[in-house]
């Protein structure tokens, strides 16, 4: 059972409210960059990264991280895992680095994405902006730019679609149902 | 790649030599970085069991797993027949109670790798089982090929040299086959048997005959005691005929690429001038088996049953 | 002991009965045989009078045969004890129904002179369940060099003599042999192996073999051998017996052969007719084994030749091993299979599928066998010793080989369900009764 929470206009909205907000925070923007996370984050970096050159003028530099061989679950999983493309082809070091991810649940994504920038350089501050947040942290994560709370219980899934993916642009919530 | 071991390229299906090669990539970008090295199997036991010498796969594999944060504990076990040490299933049981994960094992005997596989919990490895299978090595031949060249399909394979006992060349072949590139099997006829011809698999007793027009030149070791069992008389014939040289090679394609698993043996099986050339990726295999065998242990994942 | 065996179809194809009957059996020997259809039922009275004096087996709806032979069989003492003695190796051999059996000299020390042979007389007199007949060796230790004392081997109750195990490669001394041997009238029984062809091989050699990387013995290793050893029976006129023939043009030397008089014999085993090379595949060692398993091809060549009656014996050729010298390294592993207990089941099968009739069957099994060997077995005439075989022809049952009496437990039949089992087995004065 699939019920639309935002559409696309409501996805740009609030992508165009982080993006102010992110050139807000971090008045000197040459020392951004933003990384997404695959797969939801990546194309959500692109489009910040688009918002904030046509607001402010000023390229900041984008790329995607994977981060299967970082995850804590290696065990548990059922599927084959598939090792996706890591493509940061600018220094971290002494950057703030701004993680994109598309929904924040658990936060052991973030861990593991933290702990791969943290074997590929030294940011000097890591930031971290979520389309959606739907609650239910287990580790202390907090995100800095927050397109839309959202609480939800443990038996929903929150899925964001993109236009990049093929699908118009929704964010939907997954009742477990009969 | 279903299971919890790789012990034949056999048992795998196209869809999962290609996943194999896309991880690897993942992985090959890893080794570019100043920290190379991923937590992913932090905590887990690799033993490496050698009951054949091999300084260069050994390596490749202990390498491979430091890199994914495990734990490798080295067995090389000197064989011989008249020695009678401990038998292979107390060897593989004392390992068992060490602990291990993964166990990344070469024999001289084809098989072994299966039989351990039924007498142990870890994931087995095969890293060349007798004159049967030496999958990794298939893996990372196919994954040079696809770096140096694009693909496979339509793509000319010739694989020279003793074919009949060469477990490179035996998982080559059904490897190449399944990623859809044509096979070329050259050497003298004691050493490329009738049974291996096939669909997409061509014999060829004529380096002349059998190199025109290939893409890839893909050598193999001359064991120099083959000799001994009349399979050729000497390798001074063996050089004349079927030895690569720069003359034969300009039979192939201009862009074509020549192969090597390693360890040479210059001046019997190739020439200097051609192992030492621009169009030589030996070592570029080299690098990518570190790759290719992370992959592998990765996708394994060393789950115990 | 005084037995009566009531009802059971008795199929004897040394004196040609084939039909319902009834044996008496006292102190050891056959007392009576009558078979019903040719007037011989009894009376109900005497009937009733002589169930009060004799131990009554009830047969009906079994069949009974004469005593199964096995003339190949290796029984391990002495030597290798841990594999299997001749105690277990006869109760072996009895479960399956077998009463007598040939036993190769392939032990340690071989089996090459009179005192050796002596000692396995012995030991089975005492504690053989079935009949033994040793075997003796052609040549010293087996080694292919000089010959071994047959003469003496004989007087002291050597059947026929062979190397098996090995081939005796020397043709120059083979002929000797088989020249000899007619002094005493018995049969060279050759292991047919040309083990230069075969070296290294651990399997049949064919597709099978290069997939699975493993090294073959090809099947012109036993055809070079056995065309070279009639070739040497046709110049000596000595009597040859070519021991588990596996290959279509092996049966193809023997029935020319036979065509042309010459004093050859054969035998084949269960496994030829039963499975393929394929049976090896997963690095299975419990189908490793010499004659290698072959293809379909000979596996239909086999049963013309049974059919047809130029392959005249079904041994066994029980080998059996310790589990440790199975579960190891293919290369490694000993060939052999522990067969004894599963042969005429699978004896049987043969019959449902047409390729013998059930007394053809018996006399591949019992009458040829001992008149190849020339001893007095392998009859259920008046006189002669009580062993029988009764089956039950459509007993299902699955092969465990942790139940087997035999110390070898290797063998690829491992969990098959397979139908006919020899439920009473009577030698040597006692009754041997299976289930399973």
């Amino acid at each position: 059972m699939e019920k639309e929470l935002l559409d696309k206009r409501d996805i740009d909205r609030a992508l165009s409210r982080m993006a102010h907000e992110i050139a807000e925070r971090n008045r000197s923007l040459e020392d951004i960059c933003l990384i997404g996370i695959q797969r939801g984050g990546v194309h959500l970096a692109r489009r910040l990264a688009r918002k904030i050159k046509d607001y402010e003028g000023a390229e900041v530099p984008c790329g995607s991280l994977d981060i299967s061989l970082y995850r804590d679950d290696i065990n548990l999983r059922k599927e084959q895992p598939v090792v996706r493309k890591t493509e940061i082809d600018f220094d971290i070091n002494n950057k703030t680095v701004v993680l994109v991810d598309d929904v924040l649940f658990t936060g052991r994504s973030i861990r593991a994405a933290m702990d791969a920038l943290m074997d590929m350089g030294r940011p000097a501050k890591i930031q971290l902006a979520i389309l959606i947040d739907r609650g239910h942290r287990e580790l202390p994560i907090r995100a800095d730019y927050v397109g839309k709370n959202i609480p939800t219980s443990l038996s929903e899934k929150i899925e964001v679609q993109l236009s990049e993916e093929g699908h118009p642009d929704r964010v939907v919530l997954l009742k477990e149902g009969k | 790649m279903k299971g919890r071991h790789l012990l034949s390229i056999k048992d795998l299906s196209k869809e999962d030599i290609i996943h194999i090669l896309d991880t690897a990539e993942g992985f090959r970008d890893v080794l570019k970085r100043d920290i190379k090295k991923v937590p992913t199997l932090r905590g887990k036991t690799v033993v490496n069991l050698f009951f054949e010498p091999s300084t260069r796969t050994r390596t490749s594999f202990e390498l491979a797993a430091k890199r994914l944060s495990t734990d490798v504990i080295n067995f090389s076990v000197p064989t011989s027949s008249v020695v009678k040490g401990e038998s292979l299933i107390d060897t593989a049981k004392t390992i068992q109670a060490l602990g291990a994960d993964f166990v990344v094992v070469r024999h001289a005997s084809s098989g072994v790798p299966h039989l351990l596989s039924e007498q142990m919990d870890a994931s087995i490895v095969n890293a060349g089982d007798g004159i049967n299978e030496h999958p990794t090595q298939a893996l990372l031949d196919a994954f040079t090929i696809r770096e140096k060249k694009g693909g496979f399909q339509g793509l000319r394979v010739a694989i020279v040299g003793d074919i009949l006992h060469s477990r490179v060349a035996k998982s080559n072949i059904p490897c190449l086959r399944k990623v859809g590139a044509e096979v070329r099997l050259i050497g003298p006829p004691t050493l490329v048997p009738e049974g291996f011809a096939g669909e997409g698999i061509h014999l060829f007793y004529s380096m002349e005959e059998g190199l025109r027009d290939v893409d890839v030149v893909m050598m193999l070791r001359i064991q120099l005691e083959r000799q001994d069992r009349g399979f050729f008389p000497t390798v001074d014939e063996y050089f004349r005929l079927w030895g690569l040289t720069e003359e034969r090679m300009s039979l192939a394609r201009p862009d074509a690429i020549v192969m090597h698993p390693g360890p040479m043996n210059r001046g019997v099986e190739i020439d200097s001038a051609v192992a030492d050339s621009e169009r030589a990726v030996i070592l570029d295999q080299v690098t990518n088996g570190i790759a290719v065998r992370m992959a592998v242990l990765y996708l394994l994942g060393g789950v115990k049953s | 002991m005084k037995v009566l065996i009531k009802n059971g179809y008795i199929v004897d194809p040394s004196q040609g009965i084939d039909g319902v009957g009834e044996i008496l059996i006292e102190e050891g020997k056959i007392k009576e045989v009558r078979e019903h259809r040719s007037g011989g039922r009894r009376d109900k009275a005497e009937g009733l009078l002589l169930e009060e004096e004799f131990k009554v087996i009830d047969a009906t709806g079994l069949y009974v045969f004469p005593g199964l032979v096995d003339m190949h069989v290796h029984l391990r003492e002495p030597g290798f004890e841990y594999k299997e003695t001749i105690k277990t190796g006869t109760l072996a051999a009895v479960r399956g129904g077998f009463t007598s059996l040939c036993c190769m000299p392939n032990t340690k020390p071989v089996n090459d002179n009179e005192t050796v042979t002596e000692f396995i007389l012995r030991k089975a007199y005492a504690e053989g369940a079935c009949y033994v007949f040793p075997i003796g060796a052609i040549t010293k230790g087996q080694r292919g060099e000089e010959l071994a004392e047959m003469g003496m081997m004989y007087e002291a109750g050597c059947v026929a003599f062979s190397d098996d195990g090995m081939p005796v490669m020397n043709s120059l001394l083979m002929r000797r042999a088989l020249e000899y041997s007619k002094r005493f009238g018995v049969p060279i029984i050759s292991h047919a192996e040309d083990i230069n062809l075969s070296a290294g091989g651990v399997m049949n050699e064919g597709m099978v073999s290069l997939s699975l990387g493993l090294r073959g013995i090809p099947a012109e290793a036993e055809v070079v051998m056995i065309k070279r050893d009639i070739e040497l029976a046709r110049l000596t006129g000595g009597r040859l017996h070519i021991a588990h023939v596996s290959t279509a043009e092996g049966v193809r030397a023997v029935r020319d052969a036979k065509k042309e008089g010459l004093p050859v014999t054969a035998e084949t085993c269960p496994h030829y007719f039963t499975l393929t090379e394929d049976a090896v595949r997963g690095y299975k060692t419990k189908a490793k084994v010499n004659p290698p398993l072959r293809t379909d091809k000979d596996i239909e060549a086999i049963k013309e030749g049974l059919s047809d009656g130029t392959i005249d014996v079904i041994a066994t050729d029980h080998a059996p091993h310790h589990r440790d010298e199975k579960i190891c390294e293919f290369d490694r592993a000993a060939f052999g299979i522990s067969g004894i207990e599963t042969a005429l089941s699978l004896g049987l099968t043969l019959v449902r599928d047409g390729v013998l009739s059930l007394p053809g069957l018996v006399e591949k099994m019992s009458l040829n066998p001992a008149r190849i060997l020339n001893i007095r077995k392998g009859t259920l005439k008046v006189g002669e010793d009580a062993d029988i075989t009764i089956i039950d022809l459509n007993k299902k049952w699955k092969v465990e080989p942790e139940r087997f009496a035999s110390k070898g437990k290797n063998t690829p039949f491992e969990g098959f369900i397979l139908e006919g089992l020899p439920v009473i087995t009577i030698c040597k004065g006692k009754i041997y009764e299976r289930d399973n």
